[in-house]
């Protein structure tokens, strides 16, 4: 089997779209692909990290951003990450307009059936960069 | 009227451990519900990546870190970009002196966890309170 493929969610703590991209990300390494998938903490890579840094520059990555300001994208690839893909929530509240998720803490109902969603996307990339690279 | 300054309660990303969890669920319940009013918080990556308004806070007003393990990235980042934190804790170090064993879901935390949480949370109010007396 391949290096597992690094999701790296941003760390959002102030709103629920940092909680459901965080959420999706765990879903993925923890439940949907353990086997295929890991993630990294992203203050870490971030704050210079060297093996961490080493990590996303030698793996494919998915980055994983809960707000406009895309600070997993930016900052992994300011790391010199090599990302393969790029999964935004605002994009799934778009397709999805009757959902209001508003807790952050705990996630209530709408924000766990996003979660839930962009969690089976973002195993299905992650399958598709597995096989790619067999 | 004697305004106290609000506290910045920053938790690190923490996403490799429960401890990251721990940290953040621990310092929304701060946020949320133990001391609202006098309690904002940052997000840790945006706080990095050189966000201005972000910086320009933790220079002005006084931070709590709290780092999920000993590598205290939300300690060293708060010193390195705006100044150094007027406390902080290491959660990791904290359950060690506590005889506690992490949870061991990062994702959702059980009941033991979510107790967990409440007791730093406490602790962590605590602390806002001392920092809030003393400005």
């Amino acid at each position: 089997m391949g290096k597992p493929v690094l999701v790296i969610p941003c760390s959002g703590i102030g709103k629920p779209f940092g909680s459901i991209a965080r959420d999706a990300t765990f879903r993925v390494c923890d439940d949907l692909r353990p086997e295929k998938a890991d993630t990294l903490c992203l203050s870490l890579i971030v704050m210079g990290d060297e093996e961490a840094r080493e990590k996303v520059a030698s793996s494919r990555c998915i980055t994983v951003d809960g707000c406009p300001l895309a600070c997993s994208h930016n900052n992994v690839a300011r790391s010199g990450g090599n990302i393969a893909a790029e999964f935004r929530v605002m994009d799934l509240l778009r397709e999805n307009r009757g959902l209001r998720p508003r807790a952050v803490t705990f996630l209530d109902e709408d924000g766990e059936k996003l979660s839930k969603m962009l969690g089976d996307r973002i195993a299905a990339k992650v399958d598709e960069l597995s096989e790619g690279s067999r | 009227m004697n305004l106290k300054p609000k506290v910045g309660v920053v938790s690190c990303s923490g996403e490799c451990c429960a401890l990251g969890t721990l940290s953040r669920v621990a310092t929304r319940l701060v946020l949320e519900e133990l001391r609202p009013y006098q309690t904002v918080t940052l997000c840790l990556p945006l706080f990095l990546a050189g966000e201005e308004g972000e910086h320009t806070f933790a220079k002005e007003y006084p931070t709590i870190a709290v780092d999920g393990c000993g590598k205290l990235c939300a300690r060293k980042a708060i010193a390195r970009f705006s100044k150094e934190p007027v406390d902080g804790v290491d959660v990791e170090a904290l359950l060690k002196e506590w005889r506690v064993k992490p949870p061991k879901d990062r994702r959702v935390l059980n009941d033991d966890g979510i107790e967990l949480a409440r007791r730093l949370a406490k602790l962590l109010a605590e602390k806002v309170d001392a920092v809030q007396g003393a400005a």
